[in-house]
């Protein structure tokens, strides 16, 4: 997927005004068959896919020994014994080979395949993006519910659908044949809209970006410090989980925070972030100019002794310090 | 993709044009640049009377995706800088050859001006 086509303000505000399509075929596809796909997959992500129903999913990070992230996922169950999830972009070999390593280790009864280059996916997001999926297939989809999935066609072909998203509007995910990938690209007369806007998009929703706002090697942090509590189910064995249960969620180092600037100076990875006396305190992790709301927001990690609303904060841009104040997450209302 | 280059202007190899009128010139940026950066939504430029040398840089341009600096592409005093840039730096995308132009300067040294690349020779860089 190219940065953007044309205009990344344009592409965001097509998906927040209308609709636009994302060719998100860098996902990973990991499937998981037999009578211990679920109990494996419980071990390795914080959530508990026990609780998921048949064509449902549900957010999970995968965390190390330390509880550590290491990914954040879908993982969606398709039967009792048969799961798959979505590691991120670059991710899918190494997680194909984690699941492989503790199938192995543990004796347990599960096929794992790595799916990835033989799927493809397509995000179709946007307030009208449902209307406009439902008017090309010839089933209802407009009662699915979020994080449902169900089997139909799109313009003849075969499809995955998913109502989820990584945008913050309505719309669906399409899983197909990396054989009809170009066939239904070319049938779905939306505007195209590239990595560029998918990132502004979900910044405006203060989505978690793997790599970026947790990287296992350049900014290690587990599911408390990332604001992801919830995909966290401490009465669930998981890899990970002792370290978490060590935790005082109370004496956390860090919090993750949004926060937006007057003016126009945009915050950007890495810049430091500094109290009012000018000493820093944290780092940016994600930055932009937010085109809906037209000015600067970002993302990033300070101790909790300054991670409230309304909190006045500095961010280093280009060796001065910029004032700039935490907000609450999403930055828009949809 | 093609890009536009007036004949009538001399760039330097950092994507900025020059629009010399006897002893002062215009300054701004290509078209190939205003379409690397994307949409460009914040302009930092030098206030008039500031002086400028040749190669060092001036200002800088934020898009969505990244910032750039300005890299001067001769010596001179800013006579004027453009001021609708301030709440419309959309226009170096939309017009980067006329309503984008940047700055005026006065030159310090004429002989600068033939260190510049003709259109020609920037379009051969650019393609």
């Amino acid at each position: 997927m190219p940065i953007r086509f044309g205009s990344i303000i344009e592409e965001h505000h097509c998906v927040r005004t209308s609709v636009g399509k994302f060719d998100v075929s860098h996902m990973g596809q990991i499937f998981l068959d037999g009578n211990d796909a679920e109990y494996l997959t419980n071990k390795l992500v914080s959530n508990n896919v026990t609780r998921l129903k048949d064509n449902q999913a549900q957010y999970a990070m995968i965390t190390d020994h330390q509880g550590v992230i290491l990914d954040d996922t879908l993982v969606y169950r398709n039967s009792s014994d048969s799961f798959m999830f979505i590691p991120n972009a670059g991710h899918d070999e190494e997680m194909f080979l984690r699941w492989t390593h503790f199938r192995d280790e543990w004796n347990l009864d599960v096929t794992i395949k790595n799916s990835t280059s033989e799927i493809a996916m397509f995000a179709i997001q946007g307030p009208i993006a449902v209307d406009s999926i439902e008017a090309l297939s010839s089933d209802t989809l407009s009662d699915l519910k979020r994080f449902t999935t169900t089997v139909t066609t799109i313009a003849g072909i075969t499809c995955t659908v998913s109502r989820t998203g990584y945008t913050g509007e309505d719309g669906f995910e399409l899983l197909l044949s990396s054989s009809d990938a170009v066939t239904l690209w070319k049938s779905l007369n939306f505007p195209s809209c590239g990595l560029g806007s998918r990132d502004t998009l979900r910044t405006e929703m203060g989505f978690l970006l793997s790599g970026q706002d947790f990287n296992h090697q350049t900014n290690p942090r587990n599911p408390f410090e990332a604001g992801v509590d919830f995909t966290v189910d401490l009465n669930q064995d998981f890899i990970g989980r002792d370290a978490l249960l060590g935790l005082n969620p109370e004496e956390l180092a860090f919090n993750f925070i949004g926060f937006s600037l007057p003016g126009r100076s945009i915050p950007r990875p890495g810049s430091a972030i500094s109290n009012e006396a000018g000493e820093q305190i944290g780092l940016v992790t994600s930055g932009t100019l937010s085109p809906t709301l037209n000015i600067p927001i970002g993302l990033g990690y300070v101790p909790p002794s300054y991670s409230s609303i309304g909190d006045p904060l500095q961010i280093s841009i280009r060796n001065s310090l910029k004032p700039a104040m935490i907000c609450s997450t999403p930055f828009i209302n949809l | 993709m093609t890009f536009s280059i007036p004949p009538d202007m001399q760039y330097s190899k950092s994507h900025e044009w020059v629009l010399v009128d006897s002893n002062t010139a215009l300054i701004g940026i290509t078209d190939f640049a205003q379409d690397e950066l994307g949409d460009i939504v914040f302009i930092e430029l030098p206030s008039i009377g500031e002086i400028l040398t040749k190669d060092q840089i001036f200002g800088l341009v934020e898009s969505i995706k990244a910032v750039s600096d300005l890299y001067a592409p001769l010596s001179g005093t800013i006579l004027d800088i453009n001021p609708t840039l301030e709440t419309e730096p959309e226009q170096v995308n939309n017009d980067p050859y006329d309503s984008g132009w940047m700055l005026k300067i006065e030159l310090k040294d004429l002989s600068e001006i033939k260190t510049l690349l003709t259109a020609n020779e920037y379009g051969d860089q650019t393609s």
